[in-house]
């Protein structure tokens, strides 16, 4: 009779425990959580592992985008004629504006010249598809199809036809990740359109419309105004629609206002995006006589997301 | 019929039927699939009901294949997550990790219940997964979430049955065996 051996057949072994395992991945990926919040020095791992699984999410996209140009190719004649008129009844809409356009440039970029003032934002933009929406309940993130192979840079904004949705915060080599203005995290420097009143607008998160803060209960401010951007972040040009006022709550108890407000921009319907270029660099600005007290006016009010 | 004599049908297998191994590629295949559909644009109620496909799939391939799908595999899917959801590095892998211990601990008796039984279980292991999740971010300072994060575990928990079939669907083994 052959001797029970004392170590198990090969079969059974099977590595630590699973304990042991899930204590020491456990462990690592405390570790990793606080270096990544801390210190921010993962962004490098981040790029390379999106860079290596960016192939394999585009190939498994490939059924589903061929089964959409599919769609696309069978649309009923009804509905593209009924979009072509539609789209043909905007462009008449806004002709007006677009032949005003040309010489209206030309009348700022004479004015411009006259005070001496640089050109604020550089030309270009670049058209990206929205891929996914973050799944992360806590933050506010969209996927977009280009990144730092179409010379996108972290910090641009990114806007649809109605108006700002976003900022690019990270840019892999050929995704980037836009974070809404209805991000917890976002800031935007907006200026009431009517009444010129300066502020700032915070995501509030999701399900959540964002605010101005620390609004005084007598600021200018009304219900149905637009939000545009004051370009005073050098991050979005200034005169971009970004929210209207939805609901203001004045309540003289409180040192401040509680003003809401709706994104104009698609923030979460648009299928198309537009990142602009970046503005130009800051440096140069306080060379110019009238920058100077603009910006320690609006020195608060830069609260713009690094990155 | 021929064909149809040698296809399994669609209910779920019964505990006594003996399962052929699961084939690598299709455990990678559906790994990967489950992250597509994790990355599915989806706005609204589709956002706000859309389980994490990932954390399902793991948790199938703990129970039915362990010696493929362990702590290990589970841990690097959720940094893969963690890239493409654009979250903490390690907020996912964390929640995956015990996800799959989870499963190592009760895998040997749910595959003796009914399936809808598993699923109660399943919701469990599931919401202990989002709870995890919630802590690591409340540490980070985020705010309490709104009571629909509770959902998407629940839906999860819900598609274990359909999961179930379509998953154990190439191991079944066919009912004539002697055709073959």
């Amino acid at each position: 009779m052959r001797p029970i051996p004392a170590e198990p057949p090969p079969f059974f072994h099977r590595g630590p425990s699973p304990l042991a395992r899930v204590a020491f991945f456990g462990l690592f990926s405390i570790v990793l959580l606080f270096v990544d919040a801390r210190y921010r020095t993962l962004e490098d791992v981040r790029h390379a592992v999106g860079a290596v699984l960016y192939p394999i999410q585009r190939a498994l996209r490939v059924p589903g985008e061929a089964l959409d140009e599919l769609a696309t190719y069978f649309a009923s004649k009804n509905e593209l004629e009924q979009d072509n008129a539609r789209l043909r009844a905007e462009l008449i809409a806004q002709a007006p504006a677009a032949q005003g356009y040309a010489s209206s440039r030309a009348d700022i970029a004479k004015l411009r010249a006259l005070v001496q003032l640089k050109e604020k934002h550089a030309e270009g933009a670049t058209i990206v598809e929205v891929l996914y929406a973050g799944r992360d309940p806590f933050a506010q993130k969209l996927f977009v199809s280009r990144g730092s192979e179409a010379g996108l840079v972290p910090g641009s904004a990114v806007i649809d036809e109605a108006g700002v949705v976003g900022q690019l915060t990270r840019v892999y080599p050929t995704t980037s990740e836009v974070t809404l203005v209805t991000d917890k995290d976002h800031a935007v420097p907006v200026k009431d359109e009517r009444s010129g009143v300066r502020s700032v607008l915070y995501g509030a998160g999701t399900g959540r419309a964002p605010e101005l803060r620390f609004m005084p209960p007598s600021a200018d401010i009304r219900v149905g105004d637009r939000m545009v951007t004051s370009g005073l972040d050098g991050t979005y040009p200034a005169g971009l629609a970004v929210a209207q006022v939805s609901r203001i709550d004045r309540d003289t108890g409180q040192i401040f206002a509680r003003i809401e407000c709706m994104p104009i921009g698609g923030v979460d319907r648009s299928g198309t995006l537009l990142v602009l270029a970046p503005p130009a660099a800051l440096p140069a600005r306080p060379e110019e006589p009238s920058e100077i007290e603009t910006k320690s006016k609006g020195g608060r009010a830069k609260a713009r997301r690094a990155g | 019929m021929r064909i149809a004599a040698r296809m399994p049908s669609f209910a779920p297998a019964r505990p006594e039927e003996i399962l052929k191994p699961a084939k690598p590629w299709f455990v990678v295949l559906t790994l990967a699939l489950a992250m597509l559909a994790n990355t599915l644009p989806a706005t609204g109620v589709a956002l706000a009901l859309k389980p994490d496909f990932v954390a399902l799939a793991l948790l199938y391939w703990c129970i039915q294949a362990p010696r493929y799908v362990g702590v290990g595999v589970s841990w690097t899917m959720g940094l893969l997550m963690d890239v493409v959801d654009a979250t903490l590095f390690g907020q996912h892998a964390l929640a995956y990790a015990v996800l799959a211990y989870g499963a190592e601990y009760f895998r040997r008796r749910v595959l003796r219940f009914p399936l809808w039984q598993q699923a109660v279980q399943v919701a469990f292991l599931l919401a202990a997964c989002a709870a995890l999740v919630l802590l690591v971010r409340m540490i980070g300072g985020a705010p309490l979430p709104r009571w629909t994060y509770a959902v998407p575990p629940i839906v999860g928990a819900l598609l274990w049955p359909l999961l179930t079939v379509m998953l154990q669907w190439p191991q079944r083994p066919s009912r004539k065996t002697t055709t073959l």
